[in-house]
Order: structure tokens, then C-alpha cells, then sequence
């Protein structure tokens, strides 16, 4: 397999043409990522074709049904329900992919150190892993809610530090066997440091594992962005995420004002489902063991 | 002996684990800004008023020591006692626990009962048209946000057809729970929904790699038939892996308890962290996440040594 190559190329020598297609066979790899690249586009160049104010209200305009002039209709304050769905979207997305990105890399750390350190230092670091886990992130993120509202920089933060413990598992698992391969122990004889061992040889070869972790994360990170507006911690008005969205609208669901709610969550359940379906192509290419 | 040894070791790491938990979930809510004294005594209270009630509470002394006291009152089985409720938080968690776990337990036969046929059946039809519908609901279930799955069950069921309450059984006792079995119906097929998605993912692949292994050939060779083969070994062999499975899923089962609960206006004990969460109660935060964590580490620990005993293999593997 490719993914023995070491050395500062080892991450190009691991993306060769057999993999891309073994990937394109995956035709709901494929999909998923039509629908990723879909909606960023939808989300981020939309509102240059759709141009909508979602800063201030319009009182004259609340609560249309979907027509011509309003596509997905409007909310209790006038917004356009479609310039809305992108303008969450890019919260959506934007925290939901730095989230679960910085989880990935806490995580790659942590794994690497404690699996290539071994002894007491990973005993030690593992049990705080397995701690973690089995406090629940949504407790958590329901107490964090109860002291403080964060704004977006805050809470990829929070979302990062609540989810980076699967990852930080799987790396450490690449690293033990990484650790007595013959180029690390190489290394280590001719002088080379821990650091150097870690940085040039685990990481490099635990990247099919890493970015294949990282794909579920961001698919995890979206839906957790979702349940934060849901239990009090989301972004506040005027600005909005899908969860957000979710949110504002429960009431106005039962009132019959189901444009208000059907859109935001077909988007997340789409996004999240594109994602995971990426995550299971490129597992499948790579041939590493990951998510069941 | 080894098996004695393993489980030795690993149930002292389940109690580190536990006592790493204690200190986590301590410090986070003692880190908090405002303090308790605040959210019990609202906005007008005086200073003099503050400063007494963390003297009452202990609030005032140093955070090594109160964590320290809290463990002690912890190792006699007292959580401490409600800010808001005025009862024993273990009282609180005893009247509550049950209720959610009539609502877990039922979500996850449910879960299981539909993803087990629907797995063997996903790998056995490998690659055809029903493997990729299931694969596909798997995908769209797991994708949904627990909450907007239940209001829209919500919505279809009590706006659309008139079948079910929206509202769980509002008993005190797991008796009056249950005395109302129609409304438990969408709270627990809400909390179902996730599992089917992935015990059916996890169910699939072990039929998968069972269909594969040397035996499944001897006995094709030895002229057994497909089905004999499915049921009698296959089936077996890979039903125990995912039913341990379980064990690793309980946080996940708690997390969807403390969404439907509150959906439904279930009285459970998810219910009762959400308003413990809107007023600050620590004492009741503190007692319902260490109750959680427990029964977590410990399906963790039974699914670790159920797999250990089934699958010799597993011995190799894990550190």
C-alpha cells in the first residue's frame, strides 16, 4: 500500500490516480460532494445573485406564504425565508467545518503524543480521553449555555473542545503501530527527535486515517451546531444559523408555517448526510477502519 | 487467571475514570462567573445576602477543600441537595432515573429489533438496489438534528392524522407510565430513529466480515445451505460484537433522552437537567452528569469484557 511512503512527500504519494478512482466509484461519495460544493455555493455566492436584507426587520412583510416574489416566503419579522437559508448557512457551515477541523488537529495531537510517548503518560492521557467521553457533549453544552452566549469565534471554540475525542483515539491507535516501524527506529538511532519522529513520519503516514476522521467530524460538528441554537448557545439576531432557524420556528410550525422550519432542516440533514457520505467514500479508497 | 488480571485492571481504570469525571465536571461549574448565589437569589439580592448564603453553602472556602468535602458526601451517597427543588438530589435522581429508563430501554429495543433483520439483510443483498435504500435512510436518520425529527412526527401525528398525543405520559411512577402507552409512542420512536441508522451500519458490516471468514466457505463447501449458514452461524457470530456495541452507546442514548424529554415534556431526568440547567442548580447538574458518566463507563467496562469473552481474538488486539 502507498501509505508506507514516508518523507516530506508522503502526503502527495498518498492521494495516487488508483485512489481517486476508487473514490469516483462511490457514487454516493460522489453525490455527497455534488452536494457539498452545491451549497457553498448556494451560501456563499447566492446572495450575490439573491440579494436580500437579513439585518433589519420588515414588519409589513411577516409571515408570507412561499409566492413569487418570496420564494420560501418570510418569518415573524419580515426576513426572506430563502435569503435567510443562506445567510445561516455560511454560520452553518463555516463553524461547523472550522469546529470540526480544529477537533481533528487537537485531536491528531493528543492521539500522536500519547500513543507515541506510550507508558504513563498515555495511561494518563487516554483516561481523561475515556473521562471525556463519557460525559455527554450535549450536558456539557447545556451548562456552558446556562453561563454564557458566545459569539462564532466562541463557539467553534467550544464545539472543537467538546468533540476532539473519537479523533484523538484513532490517531493514537495509527501511532502504536507507526512508532516500531523500521524508519522511526531509524531515526531515532542516527539522533533524530521525538518531535521530528512525530511531524515527519506518524503524521504524514496517519493521514488517510486523519482526513477521513476529519470528514465525519465536520458532518458531527454541523448537526452539533444545530442542537447549540436549540439549547440557548447559537448565534444571536440578527444573525442566525440553520439550527437557529430550527429554533425560531418551532412555534410558528404548529401554526401551520411549515416554510419556516422544512428548509433549514432538509439543508442540515442534507449537508450532514453529503459529509458522512464523503467520509465513508474516502475511508473505503484509503482502505482504513474508522467509523463502523 | 489472565481474563481475572484484565478485568482487575480494567475496572481500576473505569475508577480513575470516574474520579477524573468528579473533578471535570467540579471544576466546570465551579469556573462559572455569577456563581450559584446569583441564580437562587435573583437580581436584587444584597451583597450581605450573597455573602451568607456561600457561607451556608460553603461556598466561601477554598475549591481543593469543597471538592475534597464534596467526595466524602459523595462516598455516603449524598449528592448534596437542590437549590430550587428543596430535596435531596439523590431523591431527585431516584424519582427520575427510572422514567428515562423506561424511555432509553424501550428506544433501544425498538433500535435493535429493526436494525439487526435490516443489517443481515443490507449485507447479504451487498451492492443491490434494498442495500442502498437502507444505506440511504441510515444516512438521512443520522443526519437529523433529534429535535426536528420530533416535531415533525409531532406535527404529522397530532396536526395531520389525529393518532397520538403530543404530550409523554405525565406519571410520577413507571406504573403511570406506562398505564398511558400510546403516548409513549412518539417520544420513544423518536429516540429510536438514530440507533436503527447506526446498529443497522454496524450489523451490516459484521454479517459482511463474517460472510468472508474461512468457516463460512468450509461449511458452503461442505454443502450447508445459504440460508442454514446465514442463520445458524453468521447470525450468531455477529449479533454479540453489536449488541457489546450497546455498551459504547450509552452517552448517546442519554443525550437523545435529554432532547426528547424535553420535546415531550417527558418528566425524566433529562427534563429535570434542562431546568436545572435554566437556574443554575449545581448540586443537581453535578448529580445527574455524575450519574451519566457512571452508567457510561460502566457499559463501557461490560462491553469491553462481553467482547473479551466472545472473541478470543480480541485479546490480541486491545491494550
Amino acid at each position: 500500500m502507498s501509505v508506507q511512503s514516508a518523507g516530506r512527500w508522503g502526503l502527495v504519494a498518498q492521494f495516487p490516480a488508483p485512489l481517486i478512482a476508487r473514490f469516483a466509484r462511490n457514487r454516493l461519495a460522489v453525490g455527497g460532494l455534488l452536494v457539498v460544493a452545491l451549497f457553498l455555493l448556494f451560501c456563499f455566492v447566492g446572495p450575490t445573485l439573491y440579494s436580500t436584507d437579513q439585518i433589519h426587520t420588515d414588519l409589513t412583510q411577516v409571515n408570507l406564504h412561499p409566492s413569487g416574489s418570496h420564494w420560501l416566503g418570510t418569518d415573524a419579522v419580515g426576513h426572506d425565508e430563502l435569503g435567510r437559508l443562506m445567510y445561516g448557512g455560511k454560520v452553518s457551515l463555516l463553524v461547523g467545518l472550522a469546529a470540526g477541523v480544529l477537533a481533528t488537529v487537537i485531536g491528531t495531537l493528543w492521539g500522536s503524543i500519547a500513543g507515541y510517548a506510550g507508558g504513563w503518560v498515555d495511561a494518563v492521557m487516554m483516561r481523561i480521553v475515556d473521562a471525556g467521553i463519557a460525559i455527554p457533549a450535549l450536558f456539557i453544552l447545556l451548562v456552558v449555555s446556562a453561563i454564557t452566549t458566545p459569539g462564532v469565534p466562541g463557539l467553534i471554540v467550544i464545539l472543537g473542545l467538546v468533540s476532539w475525542l473519537v479523533p484523538s483515539r484513532l490517531v493514537r491507535a495509527e501511532t502504536l503501530t507507526l512508532k516500531r516501524r523500521d524508519y522511526v527506529l531509524t531515526l531515532r538511532a542516527i539522533g533524530g527527535t521525538h518531535g521530528r519522529a512525530i511531524a515527519r513520519h506518524i503524521l504524514p503516514n496517519s493521514v488517510s486515517t486523519i482526513v477521513v476522521a476529519a470528514t465525519f467530524q465536520v458532518a458531527d460538528a454541523i448537526l452539533l451546531v444545530a442542537y447549540v441554537s436549540y439549547l440557548g448557545l447559537g448565534v444571536q439576531p440578527p444573525s442566525t444559523d440553520w439550527g437557529g432557524m430550527l429554533s425560531a420556528g418551532l412555534t410558528a410550525a404548529y401554526s401551520g408555517r411549515w416554510w419556516l422550519i422544512v428548509p433549514p432542516g432538509l439543508a442540515i440533514i442534507l449537508v450532514v448526510c453529503a459529509f458522512n457520505a464523503i467520509g465513508d467514500g474516502l475511508r473505503d479508497a484509503f482502505d482504513v477502519r474508522g467509523r463502523g | 487467571m489472565d481474563t481475572l488480571l484484565y478485568l482487575a485492571r480494567r475496572i481500576a481504570q473505569a475508577l480513575v475514570v470516574i474520579l477524573i469525571v468528579t473533578v471535570v465536571v467540579f471544576g466546570l461549574l465551579h469556573a462559572l462567573p455569577g456563581g450559584p448565589a446569583r441564580g437562587i437569589l435573583g437580581p436584587q439580592a444584597t451583597p450581605q445576602q450573597i455573602t451568607l448564603f456561600n457561607h451556608d453553602q460553603g461556598l466561601d472556602r477554598p475549591l481543593p477543600v469543597q471538592y475534597l468535602y464534596y467526595l466524602r458526601q459523595l462516598l455516603h451517597g449524598d449528592l448534596g441537595t437542590s437549590y430550587t427543588l428543596n430535596e435531596a438530589v439523590s431523591r431527585l435522581i431516584e424519582q427520575r432515573l427510572p422514567k428515562t429508563l423506561v424511555l432509553t430501554v424501550l428506544s433501544a429495543v425498538l433500535g435493535l429489533v429493526l436494525a439487526i433483520p435490516l443489517g443481515m439483510w443490507q449485507a447479504v443483498r451487498r451492492n443491490k438496489p434494498a442495500d442502498y435504500v437502507i444505506t440511504t435512510f441510515s444516512f438521512v436518520a443520522y443526519s437529523t438534528p433529534v429535535y426536528f425529527l420530533g416535531l415533525v412526527l409531532v406535527l404529522v401525528f397530532t396536526q395531520l392524522v389525529r393518532w397520538f398525543p403530543s404530550q409523554a405520559p405525565q406519571g410520577d411512577t413507571v406504573g403511570q407510565v406506562f398505564a398511558d402507552p400510546v403516548a409513549l409512542v412518539l417520544p420513544v420512536v423518536t429516540g429510536a430513529a438514530s440507533m436503527v441508522a447506526v446498529f443497522s451500519r454496524y450489523m451490516r458490516a459484521a454479517t459482511l466480515e463474517n460472510l468472508s471468514e474461512d468457516y463460512v466457505r468450509t461449511a458452503r463447501a461442505g454443502g450447508s445451505r445459504q440460508r442454514a449458514i446465514l442463520f445458524k452461524h453468521v447470525f450468531r457470530n455477529s449479533l454479540t460484537p453489536v449488541i457489546a456495541m450497546l455498551g459504547y452507546y450509552v452517552p448517546v442514548l442519554f443525550g437523545g433522552a435529554l432532547v426528547v424529554e424535553q420535546l415531550f415534556n417527558y418528566p425524566g431526568m433529562g427534563l429535570l437537567f434542562w431546568s436545572a440547567a435554566q437556574s443554575s442548580d449545581y448540586p443537581v447538574l453535578l448529580g445527574c452528569v455524575l450519574v451519566i458518566s457512571v452508567a457510561t463507563v460502566v457499559g463501557t467496562l461490560l462491553a469491553d469484557v462481553v467482547q473479551r469473552i466472545v472473541d478470543p481474538r480480541v485479546k490480541a488486539g486491545r491494550t
